[in-house]
């Protein structure tokens, strides 16, 4: 088994090197996507063989002498690969047709299979060598690819705040494994597991993964790089990026917290879930500002990622009191939406995609109407919408209620801190839930529905067939999952058994595939039940009501209370529609104001609107930040332009500082 | 035997709250009007109503997509199931178990998307403000509702409606701070929900106010027909979910026999019309709210339950 997965990376090399052969032949995209999408077909095959099977390990004479490198398969491995494998998969199908669009293959080609490889191997590392390599790998290879468009504005600076994030993630990471590893250098997993640091290092290295992890991952207040890199990377690398590689920093969160760690105290829980509530809200918050699909998409991926972890922080908070039910129930919740959230953002990654090629525009005010132009893409959007918007009964919704139910099961808890977070962030995820609700209805109702706002949105035409088949798949894929949550739950036992020591009650063996999460007195939901009373009422209604009643209809001008307005551009926007939420909630969260300035009666000036936004986080503390290093440099400048007397003295001076300190220290 | 007169008293309940929900919406709109010194219309008329509009071809707007024509089933259907989820005469009915509160939730939740959506789509701008207001409303009364059924789950140790009930009725649950909290929430988030005075007018078309009716606005004949139905519906749903919580007194249990289902039926029947009458009541007393004071009415609630979940989780006996 593992080594398909290692066939899989050689494999997804050599397409590499394919892709920077081909990338200008016609038949190079279909090479080398198609070659990605078996190459991901079968590690879905393998990570759900890995779930149910052993754990495997292997050891190869490569990488650093007499260390060499470490690999190992087991279930939680098995689990991302599988993540991993869905998600590849969809994208490299949808790139299959979106490439024919990509002016400059050449700049994609290469490192989309390459980005592929790096978070396969992060998957399999079972040292630190092997897990920095392929990290940074990952990071590197994306970064390439959000460089794909370099000239056009505003992508550079994205390019840089990736670059300079994914090395601080890097960092932190790296002082995270020189933690564990410990003076006596035991890089390998194992070794780790076996040191049990003090309860000073343990908490070091939990802070140091949680930044290294969370920021790769888009947790608030290190999210900065996602909607900026999100919407420059090409559409289906979007997609991977959003759906798939924050999935992985979780996975590398997990492996180190829950796995070599062993857990976390209880106050290292309550930040957990503190950062996930604060990451939810405020990412859903600049979600409904934005009105570039993309960048919208992507703060919403910030805003999936705080359920995720509110989800792990309930896990880490139940075990660290030892009840380990609760916490299989929150973490495979976690899992669950985890899962999800690769399915519905890669889904509306790929539909914002073909409409940015059908419109050459992916800015909502500008769209419009795309419903009837774009049937397919529209439905499968809708789909999309309605699952990250947690409704029955998409999946989505099925994560989020095994949340809500994880929330509800309030054991004693002795710690105070936990006793007021617990309940604080089931309030935080039903409020993101909601906001994200009115996010997609914005999102879909603005771009795809009403009259289209633009020549372009007027003239679009339906995707590719393979992009139809990607986006349909998925499309169906999250309703699937969403009416037999029992399987992906069952699918986890294994997981959570080895991470948290318990699992979740067999689903699959429930009457009627009810999903009960602990018994049936205390919450079931059969989503499979509903979607067809739902479906048969709504059917036979109209059935009914077309017999009985009148089946005639007639189209006529809109009535809009007799003052049809003729013009387009009089329709509600994004901006007007989420005017109201800013309003309640963006003064908050953003300070953000209209100001009005209306001219005198008489006064031929035109009347302002002037509306803006302090985003807390870029505003109050990236940007002292960087304007402090650069300050710095300015000052440090004159370095550059010293005699070789002076750089010879400056030599000279560090030399005595540390022989002095080194002699201060012995 | 016994599943089928399960499946009988199951079906007996959809179709209960189907035939009554016009009727509790004829006996608002009639207090209503008694109390403005109005004869008002018949205790019937929204049956009539219904009638008529079904009987009148759609009159659609021609740049209407396929979304506007299926959203008013799927409203209606979301929202039917959604009440005959709620115990009414007896708890612990065949198909209860298949969703919870929290499923109740969404349920109305897909349909308010798809309402929103709806209103969206031919692209008019009372569709657009009615959406606007709607989804705004929403974001306060929904984490809200989810808070409210956190205080009751967390009290009766379940999110099921029945085992809530049966709870209520025979555990010492006695008077809690929490429960009278999410009692009040509950109470404005049925106003909020509902688009009843002091949130929305349901009787209103001045276009400044509306916001349910800006987004039905371009509806017309059988596809009004079903929206009404679903309002008249959702009326119905909350005002028999705060009875089945906080007033569970008169509920059969699903074995019972047919004398403790006409106990239960009766007792229902008294609970909704209380429900009818202090609603107009309580509409005739209060003037709309502007818009943008809506927040503090509906973030109230959301604040209120949330003192009453972070009260359960300190203190047990809260």
């Amino acid at each position: 088994m593992m080594s398909l997965v290692l066939i899989c990376i050689i494999a997804l090399c050599l397409l590499a090197v394919l892709g920077a052969a081909l990338a200008h032949a016609p038949a190079g995209r279909f090479v080398v996507y198609g070659g990605c999408v078996l190459v991901s077909v079968v590690s879905f095959v393998t990570g759900l063989a890995a779930i149910s099977g052993p754990l495997v390990r292997m050891a190869l004479p490569l990488g650093i002498p007499w260390i060499g490198v470490h690999f190992r398969l087991d279930v939680l491995s098995g689990f991302f690969l599988l993540l991993l494998g869905i998600g590849a998969a969809g994208a490299s199908l949808f790139a299959i047709g979106y490439g024919a669009h990509e002016e400059e293959p050449q700049r994609v080609l290469p490192f989309y299979p390459l980005f592929l490889a790096g978070m396969h191997m992060v998957l399999i590392a079972d040292d630190a060598f092997v897990f920095l390599f392929s990290w940074e790998l990952m990071s590197l290879a994306s970064w390439a690819l959000v460089l794909a468009r370099h000239r056009k504005a505003g992508n550079a600076q994205a390019g840089f705040v990736y670059l300079v994030m994914a090395v601080f993630s890097g960092l932190a990471m790296l002082l995270a494994f020189g933690m564990l590893a410990g003076p006596d250098g035991g890089y390998a997993f194992d070794a780790m597991r076996m040191a049990h640091p003090g309860a000073g290092v343990a908490a070091l290295v939990f802070a140091l993964v949680l930044i290294g992890a969370g920021s790769k991952a888009g947790l608030v207040p290190l999210h900065v790089w996602l909607p900026l890199a999100h919407p420059a990377a090409p559409s289906h690398v979007s997609a991977l990026m959003s759906g798939v590689m924050t999935k992985i920093a979780l996975y590398g969160f997990i492996r180190l917290v829950f796995d070599i760690l062993g857990g976390a105290p209880w106050w290292a829980a309550a930040i957990v879930l503190a950062l996930g509530g604060i990451t939810a809200v405020l990412g859903v918050l600049h979600a409904l500002m934005e009105h570039d699909l993309k960048r919208l998409l992507a703060y919403s991926t910030v805003e999936n990622i705080g359920i995720v972890f509110v989800g792990l922080g309930l896990a880490l908070a139940f075990r660290a009191n030892g009840f380990a039910a609760g916490a299989a129930l929150a973490f495979t919740a976690a899992l669950f939406h985890a899962l999800n959230h690769t399915l519905f953002k890669s889904l509306l990654f790929f539909c914002t995609g073909a409409v940015l090629n059908a419109t050459g525009t992916s800015d909502m005010e500008r769209l419009g109407g795309l419903i009837k132009r774009m049937p397919v893409t529209s439905a499968a959007m809708l789909a999309g919408c309605a699952a990250i918007s947690a409704l029955p009964p998409m999946n989505g919704f099925a994560s989020e209620w095994l949340t809500f139910q994880a929330v509800l099961l309030r054991p004693e808890l002795p710690q105070w801190g936990l006793k007021l977070m617990i309940p604080v962030d089931g309030a935080l995820l039903a409020l993101a839930a909601a906001l994200a609700a009115a996010c997609f209805v914005r999102a879909f109702g603005i771009a795809f529905l009403g009259r289209s706002r633009s020549a372009a949105a007027t003239d679009a035409r339906e995707a590719d067939r393979w992009s139809i088949g990607a986006m349909a798949g998925f499309g169906a894929l999250c309703l699937l999952t969403g009416l037999f949550p029992g399987v992906v739950i069952d699918l986890l036992g294994p997981v959570s058994q080895t991470m948290v020591g318990a699992r979740m009650p067999h689903q699959m063996s429930d009457p009627w595939l009810t999903t009960v999460p602990v018994e049936a007195s205390r919450s079931s939901y059969n989503a499979l039940l509903l979607f067809a009373f739902v479906g048969a009422s709504g059917w036979l209604a109209a059935v009914i009501v077309k017999r009985f009643g009148s089946s005639g209809l007639r189209r006529s001008p809109a009535w809009d209370c007799g003052f049809p307005d003729p013009s387009p551009m009089t329709q509600y926007t994004g901006a007007s529609l989420s005017q109201p939420i800013k309003r309640v909630y963006g003064e908050l969260a953003f300070w953000a104001r209209d100001e009005v300035d209306m001219p005198a009666p008489g006064e031929m000036r035109a009347a302002r609107l002037t509306s803006s936004r302090y985003d807390p986080i870029w505003d109050g503390v990236y940007a002292p930040i960087g304007f402090l290093i650069g300050a710095a440099a300015n000052v440090l400048n004159v370095l550059q332009f010293l005699t070789i007397r002076r750089y010879l003295g400056f030599v000279f001076v560090a030399l005595i500082v540390l022989l002095v300190l080194l002699a201060l220290w012995q | 035997m016994a599943v089928i007169a399960q499946f009988l008293v199951q079906g007996a309940q959809m179709l209960l709250v189907l035939a009554l929900a016009p009727l509790l919406t004829g006996l608002v709109r009639k207090v209503k009007a008694r109390l403005q010194r109005r004869i008002g219309p018949p205790l019937l008329q929204p049956y009539r109503d219904l009638r008529r509009l079904m009987a009148k071809d759609v009159v659609l707007a021609e740049n209407a997509s396929w979304l506007f024509r299926v959203a008013p089933y799927v409203i209606f259907a979301s929202t039917w199931v959604a009440a005959a989820l709620i115990p009414t005469f007896a708890a612990g009915l065949m198909f209860s178990w298949s969703g919870d509160l929290i499923v109740i939730a969404g349920l109305l939740g897909s349909a308010r998307f798809v309402q929103a959506l709806a209103a969206l789509d031919v692209g008019t701008s009372f569709g657009g403000i009615g959406a606007s207001r709607e989804v705004m409303i929403a974001s306060l009364a929904e984490p809200a509702m989810i808070l409210i059924v956190f205080s009751v789950a967390l009290i009766a140790g379940s999110t099921q409606l029945s085992v809530v009930a049966e709870h209520m009725l025979n555990a010492q649950v006695g008077l809690r701070v929490s429960l009278a909290l999410a009692l009040v929430a509950l109470v404005i988030v049925a106003m909020a929900e509902n688009a009843r005075i002091p949130v929305d007018n349901p009787a209103t078309h001045l276009e400044l106010t509306m916001v349910h009716e800006a987004m039905v606005l371009e509806y017309s004949g059988r596809h009004l027909a079903m929206i009404e139905l679903g309002v008249a519906l959702k009326l119905l749903l909350y005002i028999s979910m705060i009875a089945c919580i906080f007033f569970p007194m008169g509920l059969a249990d699903s074995g019972a026999g047919p004398l403790a289902f006409l106990i239960g039926a009766a007792s229902y029947a008294v609970k909704l019309t209380a429900g009818g009458v202090m609603l107009g009541i309580f509409e005739m007393s209060i003037a709309k709210m502007r818009v943008f004071r809506l927040p503090n009415f509906v973030g109230a609630a959301l604040m209120l339950s949330l003192l009453g979940v972070l009260l359960l989780f300190v203190s047990r006996g809260m």
